[in-house]
């Protein structure tokens, strides 16, 4: 049986397809309305803040601060399995998005992670895309 | 406002096994637990013309229980919002009854998750998401005892909240679960370790699932199911037990947004509506059945019901507050045993409405004294993500 592996976005959803291309090339980003400036995420092909904006597209800096996060030490999952204890954490990013991801290149993560805790962006490279995780700034 | 009577819960059944061994299907328990309720009430499959349900049978559900039950409601009702869709047909069945529509209810739930082996908690969803919102979470392994984790966490981090905090209200509802025979027998049919009251030293030295929650604060994952009968108050006067009135319900939905607050749920909307409708504030409340699919949701539902102000619920519960025996305190918090320690099958809400009716007829295992006003609240989805809310406030005469 093949290795386990970590579960990838499909690059078939429509809203979210533009973000996981731009992955490929390391970018993280995010849409803004060009008419009331609201920052929406997760990617779709309208805003929420007014009826006749216009998103674009942009690349954030990759620089956050921790909102919350737990450890996970028990899945059944057959690729998270292998990893616990591993952190899921939502990270605000400096531009708006609150983003969902793994904090990553820490020594014990029961331990050494606190909300409020500057992290950045890492990528994780696959063949098609790849994955926005973070580590301690 | 004025308190209007439109509608009563008169009949109600929870089945009493948390492990039929795979030879009972969902649907199977959902027709027992129909008889059992309608029964209860002193009524029949003939008497109902209105049918709710959360989608046991699969597409078209709606279609699928009224041949299964031999059925020809007039209302048909499929709303499913995970664990607070009972919550939200109690609602419905309130209005479809105040407009005319109907007359008798019938909300009906059963499962086989324990059966099945969902080891829902701990799955680690990876999946292949079709929603956008997914699309953007799947990869990172989330496990549903880590979302509800970082509520806690972030609880932790606000307002200085405790495990041995959180712990009180584990400790309180397996104080109440050890009253409840069904209780017992659904631990035991589990083979749950050390079947007894637990302290809170018991709960914050169990093993951690997913920081900073442990295992004695992750909720059972059985079999079961239940029904409920709701009716409009001309039917209602002539059923076998004291009609448990619905006086004011309230939905809302959450979802995660930049700068979005995590430590409050969906209830904050929800709440308002239902007390309001009601014309009853939370310190008139005796009884709190409270969706404890973990114990950080009793404790961010407790503050976001209006029971004490947002980030004081961990102080408020200290001291055995919940218990069913400290009626000067506040409410009893979930006298059947909870999903914590006596059913969760997957979508607990029914459960919720079960047990306040217990406690307003006075049939509780562990009754309060005198018990007038309940509120049910479920919550259905993740607590720290994505989430629907529904509050039914229940009163007697």
């Amino acid at each position: 049986m093949a290795e386990a592996t970590r579960p990838l976005p499909s690059l078939k959803e429509l809203d979210t397809r533009p973000f996981w291309e731009a992955t490929k090339g390391k970018q993280l980003r995010y849409q803004k309305c060009d008419a009331c400036g609201t920052v929406v995420w997760h990617p779709r092909g309208h805003c929420t803040g007014c009826t006749n904006g216009t998103l674009s597209w942009h690349t954030a800096s990759g620089n956050g601060t921790l909102y919350s996060y737990s450890v996970v030490r028990q899945s059944y999952h057959p690729f998270f399995r292998t990893l616990v204890p591993y952190a899921i954490a939502w990270v605000d990013l400096d531009e708006g998005p609150r983003v969902l991801s793994n904090i990553v290149g820490v020594g014990d993560p029961t331990t050494d992670l606190a909300c409020g805790q500057r992290v950045k962006l890492t990528w994780e490279e696959h063949e098609e895309l790849s994955i926005p995780l973070f580590t301690p700034a | 406002m004025s308190q209007t009577r439109d509608a009563a819960i008169v009949g109600i059944h929870e089945y009493p096994s948390r492990d039929v061994e795979g030879e009972l299907s969902p649907l199977q328990i959902k027709a027992q637990s129909a008889a059992r309720a309608l029964e209860d009430a002193g009524l029949n499959w003939r008497d109902v013309d209105a049918v709710y349900d959360a989608g046991e049978g699969g597409p078209m559900s709606g279609l699928t229980i009224a041949e299964y039950f031999g059925l020809k409601p007039n209302v048909i009702d499929t709303t499913n919002v995970g664990g607070s869709s009972y919550e939200y047909h109690a609602a419905h069945a309130r209005r479809d009854i105040a407009q005319g529509k109907a007359r008798v209810a019938l909300l009906t739930y059963g499962s086989t998750a324990h059966s099945n082996m969902a080891r829902i908690g701990v799955g680690g969803r990876g999946g292949l998401g079709v929603q956008p919102g997914d699309n953007m979470e799947s990869f990172v392994g989330m496990t549903l005892v880590a979302n509800y984790a970082m509520a806690a966490r972030r609880h932790m981090y606000e307002y200085g909240t405790t495990s041995e905090q959180l712990a009180e209200i584990s400790v309180a509802t397996r104080l109440h679960a050890m009253r409840n025979p069904q209780a017992v027998k659904a631990m035991e049919d589990l083979e749950f370790l050390n079947i007894r009251e637990t302290t809170i030293e018991d709960v914050v030295n169990s093993r951690m699932i997913a920081d900073p929650l442990h295992l004695l604060e992750c909720c059972m994952i059985s079999d079961g199911g239940g029904a409920v009968v709701i009716a409009a108050p001309e039917v209602a006067k002539d059923c076998a037990k004291t009609p448990v009135w619905i006086l004011g319900t309230g939905e809302a939905t959450k979802y995660p947004e930049n700068g979005g607050d995590i430590t409050t749920s969906a209830a904050a909307q929800s709440a308002p509506q239902a007390f309001g409708e009601a014309g009853v504030t939370p310190t008139e409340i005796d009884i709190a059945m409270i969706y404890d699919s973990f114990s950080i949701t009793v404790l961010a539902l407790l503050e976001d019901l209006g029971f004490c102000p947002k980030g004081e619920g961990g102080s408020w519960v200290e001291g055995g507050r919940l218990r069913f025996d400290r009626p000067d305190d506040g409410p009893a918090l979930n006298t059947d045993g909870g999903g914590l320690s006596s059913n969760h099958p997957g979508m607990r809400g029914i459960f919720l409405l079960i047990e306040a009716a217990r406690q307003l007829r006075g049939e509780s295992t562990s009754q309060v004294t005198d018990a007038k006003l309940a509120v049910a609240h479920g919550n259905g989805g993740m607590l720290g993500s994505r989430h629907c809310a529904g509050t039914v406030i229940l009163g007697r005469d």
